[in-house]
């Protein structure tokens, strides 16, 4: 383990290893484009080439226009956006309070906010129904947002936590010192620094909403998420509508994921704990 | 200032507030709403579960499903992360291509190797090529239950492996570098090394991984629905038609309660082997 990997036949392995494995993680990305892109002549050619002849923005656009894809799609949009505001708005604050201030309950809010991860939560959108339908929440957006929020909280507050921890005491005391308010300090001083990592916070709320099926098809009918659309015409449709779908859903969470990616430890490091 | 006392209790009240009426209520509602039985009484609703046909395959089908792909994924994130700590060259690159899956929704990875696996796909064309088959064969109906498996623990396992080498390469990360010079110095082998040294320091960050990875994937259903309908049955997807199909809330009830019992062991059961001892705690 001391030595590099050099040109022996194990540093050979380990390089073979590491291709292997990103070939795995790439390629069936790469052959549901295919499916996605090729349309129908596509999936039933045989035996496949490699690129189908029949490759065309034009077979994703057909599906884009399907009765239900694009208000699935706007639906989605506009649940992973709201959850993606209230996740930030609740949990930035309760971050910043585990990360400034000891008080007493604050285990206690800590382990309530990791006991959530021992529960199966998108399965709790089963008795919600009947309160939804009560409510008027029922098959809308927000109702969908309001149970992706309860998902998404707690990364929200554990990231922000992380973020706040980071950001050096001295500096808002230093703008307390100067007669800022503690709001004034918050804004001017803290927020600036962290507004990077709070972004990352956003996205990843917004990315497990725009991916939860569970909920989501648990409680809409008509204003359906992309997910619960393409769950629920999963059996009757043909299958390069389905991989046009699946291609859509992975798309925009994957650029997403890249562009939060160096936030992706401040999440599962120390503070997980 | 003497604002400081309540201020942290009203920053932590929203996020209370919403936790307590999302996750609180609907808790309780679930476990009250499974006990409404009706005439049939405080366990008419288990008994249905229990005898509903498809109980006994849906739950063996979770639990195989659980217990194949969290040791597979868990011992392949671990050789990952060891991977990428020897790396030298290039090490941003292949994490950030490794960890590409966590973007993916689990209804996308099923309909990805639903692409690769259908009768005239990729595997099939391969398969062709070598002179296995002859022609488009299928994988994925009730006559193939075992490729049918296979293939949901593939898409399973590509899918949700990054997750648990984000969390291990964030705990590698926390080992300090002297603990593995110390191991050489003393002659130490590499294995001897990851199972002395690298493993046991590593054990918080596999206790997160494996408590989360078991209690999603006891919710697995969406891949599993995708790649092989309603041919493979799985806990999660029995409460779904039973909601949705059969709209029966209660029955489905008994099923998420069944669902949460079963991930509470499992964290119970991973709290206690994994104990840490105080002082080696952060």
């Amino acid at each position: 383990m001391t030595k590099p990997a050099g040109s022996s036949f194990k540093g050979w392995l380990y390089g073979s290893g590491v291709a292997v494995l990103c070939v795995w993680v790439l390629l069936p990305i790469g052959l549901i484009g295919l499916g996605a892109f090729g349309g129908r002549p596509a999936v039933y050619q045989w035996p496949k080439t490699l690129m189908p002849a029949s490759l065309s923005l034009d077979q994703l656009a057909v599906f884009l226009k399907i009765d239900g894809v694009w208000n699935a799609a706007l639906n989605s949009v506009l649940a992973a956006s709201m959850t993606m505001v209230m996740a930030l708005l609740l949990g930035a604050p309760a971050g910043y309070a585990l990360a400034r201030f000891s008080f007493r309950g604050a285990t206690m809010f800590r382990l309530m906010i990791l006991l959530t991860r021992a529960f199966p939560l998108a399965i709790l959108a089963l008795p919600l129904t009947v309160l939804f339908i009560r409510a008027g929440l029922y098959d809308t957006a927000f109702g969908v947002s309001l149970v992706h929020t309860a998902l998404a909280l707690p990364f929200a507050a554990m990231i922000t936590a992380s973020l706040f921890a980071g950001i050096p005491r001295e500096l808002e005391e230093a703008a307390w010192v100067f007669g800022c308010t503690r709001w004034q300090a918050f804004v001017k001083v803290v927020l600036p620094l962290a507004l990077p990592g709070m972004a990352a916070a956003a996205i990843f709320a917004f990315v497990i909403s725009w991916n939860e099926v569970f909920a989501a098809s648990v409680l809409t009918v008509q204003q359906r998420t992309l997910t619960a659309y393409l769950l629920t015409v999963l059996s009757e449709s043909p299958l390069h509508y389905r991989f046009a779908g699946g291609f859509i859903l992975i798309v925009p969470s994957v650029v997403f994921i890249f562009a939060v990616r160096r936030y992706l430890f401040a999440l599962w490091g120390v503070t997980s704990r | 200032m003497p604002t400081s006392r309540w201020l942290p209790y009203l920053l932590i009240a929203p996020a209370s507030v919403f936790l307590a009426v999302f996750f609180a209520v609907p808790l309780v509602q679930t476990i009250v709403l499974s006990f409404d039985g009706g005439p049939a009484g405080l366990w008419g609703n288990y008994q249905r579960m229990l005898g509903d046909l498809n109980f006994n395959v849906s739950l063996r089908n979770t639990f195989m499903l659980v217990l194949t792909v969290v040791p597979l994924q868990m011992m392949l994130a671990i050789g990952m992360g060891l991977m990428l700590q020897k790396m030298q060259r290039g090490r941003e690159v292949v994490l950030w291509i490794w960890t590409i899956p966590l973007g993916v929704s689990d209804l996308a990875a099923g309909l990805v190797w639903l692409a690769i696996l259908q009768n005239t796909g990729y595997l099939n064309t391969f398969l062709f090529h070598l002179g296995v088959i002859d022609g488009p064969t299928a994988w994925l109906n009730s006559e193939t239950p075992m490729t049918l498996f296979i293939a949901v623990v593939v898409a399973e396992i590509w899918r949700s492996t990054a997750v648990v080498l984000v969390i291990i390469v964030a705990g590698l990360q926390l080992i300090p570098k002297e603990f593995g010079e110390a191991a050489d110095i003393f002659g130490a082998s590499a294995w001897q090394k990851l199972t002395r040294v690298t493993l046991p320091m590593l054990k918080p960050s596999l206790q997160s991984a494996l408590i989360l990875r078991t209690v999603l994937a006891f919710e697995v259903f969406a891949a599993v629905y995708a790649i092989g309908g309603r041919n493979i049955p799985v806990l999660v997807g029995e409460a779904y038609v039973w909601q949705r199909e059969n709209q029966n809330y209660s029955v489905a009830a008994a099923y998420a309660v069944l669902i949460m019992v079963i991930s509470l062991a499992a964290t119970a059961v991973y709290l206690r082997l994994l104990r840490q001892k105080p002082e080696a705690q952060a």
